[in-house]
């Protein structure tokens, strides 16, 4: 039986930027654990010398001349941003003091 | 004469000869809208104006006789994953609830070119993450033949929508059978095209290597109509195949006599409904006295399809849905946010439901160091072992044959408390999509009063085949052509 304590979904749930609650995590906890031990039936499977399967369709690269072509204008663009200023998105600071 | 029954085909007849003009054939779908779906809820949003705009312009085309395609003046519904410049498209999330693409996805576009007619845009699974519609933030869909039923998913709305006549085609997003499985809960034709043979440009991606947008129709023919006007190479996305396009309606006739039809039998295992079961092999002796020969075959890997499907499909989701962060589109909760991050945490604490949160964090999980190997690599591994199994099978047949799942429609609420137990029932249809494949899905019968579903399983980039013994199988059934008493 896996079990992913509410630390470790409280830790997944920053890496997804996730705000998470006490009361959810030990919800998620218990559920992770059952859902993660039904993944593990993976390791019956012998897979020494078999590839990752990394492509699906194409195989080929596929390259396009690098020219500039027009695009959505600032204007139409920024119809959606929640908060804009002077043709910029707005959000508060990024770079700061820890 | 009942407009909202037609199959495109006939509608087609009617607007071509002037009998009926687009904009009536409109008005009697918005008409029927109104009154059914209150009662199914397979829109999130109806457009009205825009679809009657579109309708009167292709009655121009009709009427100057230029441009007109099979397409031209029919009404349809997108799921609303798919862009829509100028109508809402919110993945039935509240991180999306007012989002207005600036854009038209490739395939809205085709459409648009091809005259039909944009009645509005369908529930679903919150992000495609379900299978029931239960997951959709706004309201659930209701199965047309059993309004206590679910409609499948995460296409439910589409299905029902299809099924309940409240369009004459929809079009649905399938990642790990959302679009074969509510096809077969709602009793419905629906295909996942080979990956790559659709653009996914203007898609809202669910898992990259997995999603495939594909038609629901009332019959085969119409849903090999209607790829033939989306399918193709699309500069917007590098993973389309350049490779052209058969006539599927032109060939659709083409005789299937002497075709080799495989049955998995790792597919035929207990714990299949018992109306389901007899239904299928009803179906697989029609096939046989199509002229089909019929061979057992084995896909041994089938049971770890599953666990392969959902791991994949967690990492690739958890990158993704990355972009739903609330600074450029969106909701943004920003109110005693101190900083950038803090929008992030609070924006999508709010706005993503429980199973995108499961998902997101089951994905960076299995991608996370420690884990990585153990998990997302293992099932990448075990993903080449599930398309040597379709490889090895299709050295030897030309075409599969599987339920779609192994029940017909469960009950709202069945199983919402426990989301493994969801997770089981896309059992049948999630083998696929690690593999690439074609699959098309239609009715073939039915157990206590809901519709089962099959599926014909096809080669890459052959889905002509798959076209021709759906048609062939629904010209000596008629298990598509029966319509659900709505009450």
């Amino acid at each position: 039986m896996s079990t992913i304590d509410t630390k470790t979904v409280k830790h997944v749930a920053f890496l997804v930027r996730l705000g998470i609650s006490e009361e959810e995590a030990q919800k998620f906890s218990a559920q992770f654990s059952s859902i993660i031990d039904y993944f593990n039936m993976l390791n019956e499977v012998e897979t020494t010398g078999v590839p990752s399967a990394s492509d699906i369709a194409n195989a080929e690269n596929v390259l396009r001349e690098d020219a500039v072509q027009p695009s959505m204008s600032r204007e139409e663009f920024l119809k959606n941003a929640p908060q804009s200023e002077r043709g910029y998105v707005k959000v508060p600071t990024v770079l700061g003091e820890e | 004469m009942q407009l909202h029954t037609l199959t495109i085909q006939e509608a087609h007849q009617l607007l071509v000869t002037k009998q009926v003009s687009s904009v009536e054939l409109t008005q009697a779908f918005l008409q029927r809208i109104r009154e059914i779906d209150p009662k199914i809820k397979a829109y999130v949003t109806v457009s009205e104006e825009l679809a009657l705009e579109q309708a009167r312009k292709a009655d121009e085309r009709i009427a100057k006789g230029e441009n007109v395609t099979p397409l031209t003046g029919i009404p349809f519904s997108i799921k609303d994953c798919i862009s829509t410049r100028g109508v809402r498209t919110t993945c039935s999330s509240k991180i999306l609830e007012n989002y207005i693409p600036q854009y038209n996805a490739t395939v809205t576009d085709k459409l648009a070119q091809a005259g039909a007619v944009l009645l509005g845009k369908t529930n679903m699974d919150e992000f495609g993450m379900g299978s029931s519609c239960e997951n959709s933030a706004f309201f659930n869909t209701h199965n047309p033949w059993n309004l206590d039923h679910v409609p499948g998913g995460s296409s439910g709305g589409s299905a029902a929508a299809m099924s309940a006549s409240l369009a004459a085609f929809t079009i649905g997003e399938d990642t790990g059978g959302s679009v074969r499985m509510p096809a077969g809960f709602c009793g419905v034709t629906g295909i996942k095209p080979t990956y790559g043979r659709v653009s996914r440009y203007g898609l809202i991606a669910l898992a990259s290597s997995f999603d495939c947008i594909g038609p629901m129709t009332r019959d085969a023919c119409d849903c090999a109509t209607v790829l033939e006007h989306i399918a193709g190479h699309d500069p917007l996305d590098s993973t389309t195949y350049q490779s052209p396009i058969s006539n599927y309606t032109q060939n659709i006739n083409k005789p299937i006599k002497g075709m080799k039809l495989g049955i998995p039998k790792e597919y035929f295992v207990a714990g299949m409904e018992a109306g389901v079961e007899t239904a299928l092999q009803e179906a697989i002796r029609a096939c046989e006295k199509l002229g089909m020969e019929i061979h057992e075959v084995s896909l041994s890997h089938t049971k770890y399809a599953l666990p392969v499907y959902y791991l994949l499909l967690f990492a690739e989701a958890s990158a993704n849905l990355a972009r739903m962060d609330g600074t450029r589109f969106g909701l943004s909760v920003s109110e005693g946010a101190k900083d950038v991050i803090d929008i992030y945490l609070q924006t999508r604490r709010e706005g993503f439901g429980d199973e995108v949160k499961r998902r997101i964090m089951l994905g960076a999980y299995a991608l996370s160091a420690g884990y990585y190997d153990a998990y997302y690599l293992k099932a990448q591994k075990v993903r080449t072992l599930l398309r040597r199994d379709f490889e090895a099978a299709f050295s030897k047949v030309d075409i599969l044959l599987a339920p779609t799942s192994p029940t017909t429609a469960f009950k709202l609420g069945e199983k919402t408390s426990n989301p493994l137990e969801m997770y089981l029932s896309d059992i049948y249809v999630v083998a696929t999509n690690p593999a690439g494949v074609p699959a098309i899905a239609l009715p073939c019968g039915f157990s206590k009063d809901m519709p089962v579903g099959m599926q014909l399983i096809g080669k890459h980039l052959d889905e002509q085949t798959l076209f021709q013994v759906a048609h062939a199988y629904q010209q000596v059934t008629d298990w598509h052509k029966r319509n659900p008493k709505i009450s």
